[in-house]
C-alpha cells in the first residue's frame, strides 16, 4: 500500500461508502459530543420522524455555552438566573433523558467545556472519528483523531445514523521545528500559525502539525495548538499519538483498560503518517524565532509578537478592524490599558494553563480597575486547581475564580465585556463582539494576560521576573 | 426548505473580508430552541444601535436593499463557529444566495442543506459585483452559474457546487432521508468492526 497520512488512514478506516461520482463519501462516526446550544432543534427534528439515537452509548453530552459560571449558591447549586438559558438547559436534560443519551449535567462531577471533558474522560481516543456541534471539536486532534465541527442538521444525521456524508478535505502538514524560547508557549505558536496562514488559509484542509517543537508538547498543549486550527480556516488539525498521548489516556474512566488498553495502543502505534506520505501543502515554521503573540485585529489571523507594533491600515478590511479596536497603525501594544483579564475557555483552561498563572498571580495584586475572571475548564479541573490551592493564589491575588464553563469566550452566559472595554483573554476568538457587544479582545497565552491583570496593561511576562 | 432551481434578484453588497458567523449572528442569540424568526436578528450588532434604532448607513437597512435575496460579501464569508443559526437567520431574513470568492467550509456545509446557496466566484467577476451594489442577478442552480449586466456587457460566471447538495437543493430532498436509506450498509460496517 503507498505511504499514507494519518488523516488518510482515519478517512479510510471509517469509510462506510466510498464517495462515488454523484454521492461524498459516507463516514461512520465514532463519538458524537453534544451540548446545549446546538442541539435541541436536532431532536426535534428526530421526534417529528419518529426517529431514535442510532448509538446512544456513543454519544455523551454536556452543558457550556450559555450556563452561567458564577459561584454556587448555599444550596450547593449553580444559579441560572437567564430564562431562555434555562430552558435550554431543561430542553438538553429531557433530550438525553428521553434518548438516553449520558449527560454531564450543569454543577455534576463530570461537568465542563465539552473539548475539556471528551479528553478527561479518556472518551477521546487516538483513531477516531469524532464530532461535535462546535468549530472547536478540532481540539481532539491533539489525540491523533479525526475531529471537526458540524452544523445541527448534521448533528441530526449523526443522532440518526452515527454517519456523516463528507467530501474529503486536503492535507496541510504545519511543520515547527526546534526549540521554543522560555516565556514561550503552545499558545503562541498557534498564534503564529493562524497569523501566518491567514484566517481563511486552511480552508479545505485537515492541518496535521508535526516537528521537533510538536513532539516535545504535552497533551493539554497540543490540545491548545489543534483547537484553533479552525481559526486559520481549517476544519480539523491533529498531531500524530505517540507515548505522550497513551500516558496522558492511561487510567482515564473510559479509556480501554487491561488487556483491551494493550490491544488499542498496538493499533495507535500504526496511525502515526507513514515516512513518503505526501501533503497536499506544507508550512515549516522555526520555533526558536516564535515570540510570545498578541492579537491586534477583529480576528485571529491578526496577530504580531507581543513587542511588535500594530501594522498600517493597508486596506479596507484592517482599517475597519483598527477602528473597531481603537488602535492606529505603527503604535505598539506593549503598554495598552487592560480593563478585563479572562483565562479560560477550550483553548487554555486546563491545568497547565491555571498552573502558568499562578506563576505570575502569586505574590501579586490584580491591577485597581482590573477585573480578572479565572475559569476552569471542567468541574474536575476546578477541584484538582483547589486541591493544589491555586485557587487561593488567584483569591489573594484578587481575581474571580469560578465554575467550569465557556464564560467570557462567547458572552452568552452572563459573562461579557462591556461596550469598548478592553480585555486580554486566552481565548480563541477576538471577532468584533465576541466577549459582548463593543468589547474589545487581544488574544493571548495564559501568561500574557497574568501579565496583564496584574499589571493593568498589555505586559510581557517575561518582564515580570 | 423550498427547491432552488433558476432565480432573479438584485444584491446586496457587504464588501468586508472574513465575515463570521458571530457578526451574522451574535452569541446571545443562540438560546433559541427553534429556527425559526432568527433574520431579525442578522448582522444585529451592525444593523441597529444598542437602543434598537437602525444604523441607517448600513447596507441591508437601505430602502433599495429591501426585498434582495442575493447577499454580495468579501472574501472568506462565514469563518469561525459552527452555529447553523447563520443560514438559519439569512434564510429566514430572505437571502437565498451568498456570493464571495470563497466560503468558509462549515458555514458552506450548513448553507447547503438550509436551502441558502453558497457561490464562490472568481476574484474579477466577485469585484463587478461588489463595485455594483443592486445590480440584477440570475442565478442558476441547474447550470452552475451566475449572470448580471446587458447586452454586451454582460457577464455569466461558472461556480461549483457538490453534486450531491446541487441534486438535494434542485429537488428539496433532505440528506438525512438518503443517509437513512443507507441503514443496511451502516449495520453492515458496525459488524464487520466487532
Amino acid at each position: 500500500m503507498a505511504p499514507r497520512t494519518l488523516f488518510e488512514k482515519i478517512w479510510d478506516a471509517h469509510l462506510v461508502s466510498a464517495a462515488t461520482a454523484d454521492t461524498p463519501a459516507i463516514l461512520y462516526v465514532d463519538l458524537h459530543l453534544i451540548h446545549e446550544v446546538t442541539s435541541p432543534q436536532a431532536f426535534t427534528w428526530l421526534r417529528e420522524r419518529g426517529l431514535k439515537v442510532r448509538r446512544p452509548e456513543r454519544t455523551v453530552a454536556t452543558m457550556d455555552h450559555s450556563t452561567p459560571t458564577t459561584p454556587r449558591g448555599k444550596d450547593g447549586k449553580i444559579p441560572v438566573l437567564d430564562n431562555a438559558a434555562a430552558k435550554q438547559i431543561a430542553q438538553l436534560e429531557t433530550n438525553c433523558a428521553d434518548f438516553g443519551i449520558e449527560l454531564y449535567a450543569l454543577g455534576s462531577e463530570g461537568q465542563g467545556i465539552v473539548h475539556v471533558i471528551g479528553p478527561e474522560l479518556g472518551v477521546t481516543q487516538p483513531g477516531q472519528i469524532i464530532v461535535c456541534g462546535d468549530s472547536h471539536t478540532s481540539t481532539h486532534g491533539a489525540f491523533g483523531a479525526l475531529a471537526f465541527g458540524i452544523g445541527t442538521s448534521e448533528v441530526s444525521h449523526v443522532l440518526a445514523t452515527q454517519s456523516l456524508l463528507q467530501n474529503k478535505p486536503k492535507t496541510l502538514a504545519v511543520t515547527v521545528e526546534g526549540k521554543l524560547k522560555p516565556g514561550v508557549t503552545a499558545k503562541d505558536i498557534v498564534l503564529a500559525v493562524i497569523a501566518r496562514l491567514g484566517i481563511g488559509g486552511g480552508t479545505g484542509h485537515v492541518i496535521e502539525y508535526r516537528g521537533s517543537a510538536i513532539r516535545a508538547l504535552s497533551m493539554e498543549e497540543r490540545m491548545t495548538v489543534c483547537n484553533m486550527s479552525i481559526e486559520a480556516g481549517a476544519r480539523a488539525g491533529m498531531i500524530a499519538p505517540d507515548e505522550i498521548t497513551f500516558e496522558y489516556l492511561k487510567g482515564r474512566p473510559r479509556a480501554p483498560q487491561g488487556a483491551a488498553w494493550d490491544k488499542a495502543v498496538a493499533a495507535w502505534r500504526a496511525l502515526p503518517s507513514d515516512a513518503g506520505a505526501t501533503f497536499d501543502r506544507e508550512e515549516i515554521f522555526d520555533a526558536a524565532a516564535i515570540e510570545p503573540m498578541i492579537t491586534y485585529g477583529t480576528n485571529p489571523g491578526m496577530g504580531m509578537a507581543i513587542g511588535a507594533k500594530v501594522p498600517a491600515a493597508t486596506n479596507p478590511t484592517l482599517e475597519k478592524a483598527l477602528a473597531y479596536m481603537g488602535l492606529e497603525g505603527g503604535q505598539p501594544l506593549l503598554g495598552h490599558k487592560v480593563d478585563v483579564v479572562f483565562i479560560g475557555s477550550c483553548t487554555n483552561s486546563r491545568m497547565s494553563d491555571l498552573r502558568a498563572a499562578a506563576t505570575i498571580f502569586k505574590g501579586r495584586k490584580v491591577a485597581p480597575g482590573v477585573r480578572a475572571l479565572i475559569v476552569p475548564g471542567s468541574q474536575r479541573i476546578k477541584k484538582a486547581a483547589e486541591a493544589e490551592g491555586l485557587d487561593r493564589v488567584f483569591a489573594e491575588a484578587g481575581a474571580e475564580w469560578r465554575e467550569a464553563g465557556c464564560s467570557m469566550c462567547i458572552a452568552m452566559n452572563g459573562d461579557q465585556l462591556k461596550p469598548g472595554q478592553y480585555a486580554v483573554s486566552t481565548s480563541n476568538r477576538n471577532f468584533e463582539g465576541r466577549q459582548g457587544a463593543g468589547g474589545r479582545t487581544f488574544l493571548a497565552s495564559p501568561l500574557t494576560a497574568a501579565a496583564a491583570a496584574v499589571t493593568g496593561k498589555v505586559t510581557d511576562a517575561r518582564s515580570l521576573t | 426548505m423550498e427547491p432552488i432551481k433558476t432565480f432573479t434578484s438584485k444584491t446586496v453588497v457587504l464588501p468586508t473580508e472574513n465575515i463570521d458567523t458571530d457578526q451574522i449572528i451574535p452569541a446571545r442569540f443562540l438560546k433559541a430552541t427553534s429556527k425559526n424568526g432568527l433574520g431579525e436578528m442578522l448582522f444585529s450588532d451592525w444593523r441597529f444601535n444598542a437602543d434598537g434604532s437602525q444604523k441607517p448607513d448600513f447596507a441591508l437597512n437601505k430602502p433599495e436593499a429591501k426585498g434582495a435575496r442575493v447577499l454580495v460579501a468579501g472574501d472568506n464569508f462565514g469563518c469561525g463557529s459552527s452555529r447553523e443559526h447563520a443560514p438559519w437567520a439569512l434564510y429566514d431574513y430572505g437571502f437565498r444566495a451568498v456570493i464571495s470568492t470563497s466560503i468558509a467550509d462549515i458555514f458552506k456545509n450548513n448553507s447547503l442543506k438550509n436551502g441558502l446557496l453558497p457561490i464562490a466566484l472568481d476574484a474579477a467577476t466577485h469585484a463587478k459585483l461588489i463595485a455594483a451594489p443592486g445590480a440584477e442577478v440570475t442565478v442558476s442552480l441547474e447550470a452552475q452559474t451566475v449572470t448580471f449586466g446587458a447586452g454586451k456587457d454582460q457577464i455569466t460566471a461558472k461556480f461549483s457546487v457538490d453534486p450531491f447538495s446541487r441534486y438535494c437543493l434542485l429537488n428539496g430532498i433532505d440528506e438525512l432521508q438518503f443517509l437513512l436509506s443507507k441503514d443496511a450498509e451502516i449495520s453492515k460496517f458496525e459488524a464487520g468492526r466487532g
